[in-house]
């Protein structure tokens, strides 16, 4: 079924609205239409990316009764945040530089929602009005165990944020609160999950954090990793899908030894 | 020179400084107290330096580091200097004085030797902290540290070519124009072209982005009324004033 979605393609100097098939692949835009892999996509939307961590049960169940002991001495009371830089954010098909001495990358396979408007001390029942649509984000991160300290040197690699193809209105997915996530390594299917398992919800989650910051118009909030994130390594091409919205695809490669002045 | 960017008459102005005062493009001069003062600069991505003082790291019971602690800031904390900062209905909400660095060009891969090259110039910052929302997960989380207009940076962007010894500038803070914070560049742990070095092995680093170096000791509490200058040697003061969060859903 075809949904109204926003995108941005290379070599266009605005973004453009059209009619998306997240099943099969392919957008309709004006007369002309054509399949995701022949196009070549920027990512979606300018905003700020916010992740969410520890916001699976599974992957907070992960840490187990360490939540209760040095460092954290408990678990999260509110939630936990991180950024995916400006450095980070590439679009559909781009691909994703392995540093060095980088051996895997789990695959982040997460939902990503986009925002509609300034959001701050908006309660969960009105949480709906400050979405715009949802996209599909892969937020690649070098395997770590803590979460103690902030994770730039695992999470803000150039390149480490995949974004999209698109961001379907909202209007066309309703709630987003039971769709189902899956990642592929090389085509095989490799993680399959569910926002029904958060433990906020989207709209509790867009309440209590918008209850201590601001967030924007275009900014994307990913709502959390699952547990068990498969690992990729350079050659693979990775593949990120969520059910109704799309499929992002891109391939690892190496990263170019030390460029220098870029 | 010393740059800002103040909002006067219904625009925006990118203003320089002229003996104190604030110079327009159209020539106009005003005081301090005509505009509204914005961040310097266009800010991109935000990186603050935790416990990067030694005497600041001991004052919170921390050994000193092997690495620097680096963690980032989304744009809605900015805000510039004169502003207004709530206060949410907490027991510890502290000041960090600190010395912000420019970034002015693409940096990957930037020896220490070269690092000043990348810089554009220096700003001051007042990195507010609201301790009582601290949690042991990417600590410092962002509810402890991205509380909204809880980072201020300005008056000016002092350009490089104007600062020739950013690792030799005093600090201090006044609440109520009372000493209560002092220390010295001198004395932090990694020094700035250590930072551009660091992050630039891991990431690219563009026009625009800001590190906020890190404070020394001296970090007290701070309630609605109060007023708190944050200043620099040769960069700037930072005017920033306290007032209740009148409707605190936090």
């Amino acid at each position: 079924m075809s949904k109204t979605a926003w995108l941005n393609l290379y070599g266009h100097p605005a973004p453009l609205c059209a009619e998306v098939d997240p099943q099969h692949h392919s957008v309709r835009l004006g007369a002309r239409e054509f399949s995701v892999a022949a196009e070549r996509w920027e990512v979606p939307t300018r905003g700020n990316v916010y992740g969410v961590a520890l916001n699976f049960r599974g992957a907070l169940a992960a840490l187990g009764a360490a939540t209760g002991a040095p460092p954290y001495q408990a678990p999260p009371r509110a939630p936990i945040l991180y950024l995916k830089p400006r450095n980070t954010r590439i679009g559909y098909g781009a691909p994703i530089p392995i540093p060095a001495g980088v051996e895997a990358v789990a695959v982040g396979a997460t939902l990503g929602v986009v925002l509609a408007r300034s959001t701050y001390r908006v309660p969960a029942s009105e949480a709906a009005q400050c979405i715009a649509g949802y996209t599909v984000v892969n937020d690649v991160t070098i395997p770590h165990e803590s979460y103690y300290r902030p994770a730039l040197k695992q999470k803000c690699r150039d390149g480490f944020c995949p974004i999209g193809p698109w961001i379907v209105e909202a209007e066309q997915l309703g709630a987003a609160d039971a769709v189902a996530i899956r990642a592929y390594v090389n085509g095989k299917l490799a993680l399959e999950n569910n926002t029904a398992n958060l433990i906020r919800p989207i709209h509790q989650l867009i309440a209590e954090i918008s209850a201590f910051m601001t967030l924007s118009a275009g900014d994307v909030l990913l709502v959390g990793l699952p547990e068990n994130l498969p690992l990729a390594r350079v050659g693979d091409r990775v593949a990120v899908e969520i059910e109704g919205i799309g499929r992002l695809e891109n391939p690892l490669v190496a990263e170019a030894a030390a460029p220098g002045r870029s | 020179m010393k740059r800002a960017r103040v909002a006067y008459g219904g625009v925006i102005h990118e203003a320089t400084e002229a003996a104190g005062r604030v110079r327009l493009g159209s020539g106009e001069l005003l005081e301090a107290s005509e505009v509204v003062w914005l961040p310097p600069f266009e800010v991109q991505t935000i990186f603050a330096v935790g416990l990067n003082y030694a005497d600041h790291a001991q004052e919170l019971a921390f050994k000193p580091q092997q690495e620097p602690l680096i963690f980032l800031k989304g744009p809605g904390t900015l805000a510039g200097h004169r502003a207004r900062t709530r206060r949410p209905a907490v027991s510890f909400m502290h000041y960090e004085c600190e010395l912000a660095v420019v970034i002015g060009r693409p940096a990957r891969h930037v020896p220490r030797a070269e690092a000043y090259q990348y810089v554009a110039g220096y700003t001051v910052a007042n990195d507010y902290a609201i301790r009582d929302h601290l949690e042991n997960y990417y600590r410092p989380n962002f509810r402890a540290k991205n509380w909204d207009a809880a980072t201020l940076l300005g008056p000016w962007l002092v350009d490089a070519a104007d600062v020739p010894d950013p690792m030799n500038l005093k600090l201090q803070t006044r609440v109520n124009a009372e000493l209560t914070q002092q220390g010295t560049t001198a004395k932090m742990v990694f020094d700035v072209p250590f930072l551009i070095e660091y992050l630039s092995a891991f990431m690219t680093l563009g026009p625009g982005d800001v590190i906020l170096t890190g404070t020394p000791e001296g970090v007290v509490n701070v309630r609605p009324g109060d007023q708190v200058l944050t200043e620099v040697e040769g960069i700037g003061e930072l005017l920033s004033f306290i007032v209740e969060d009148t409707a605190d859903a936090a």
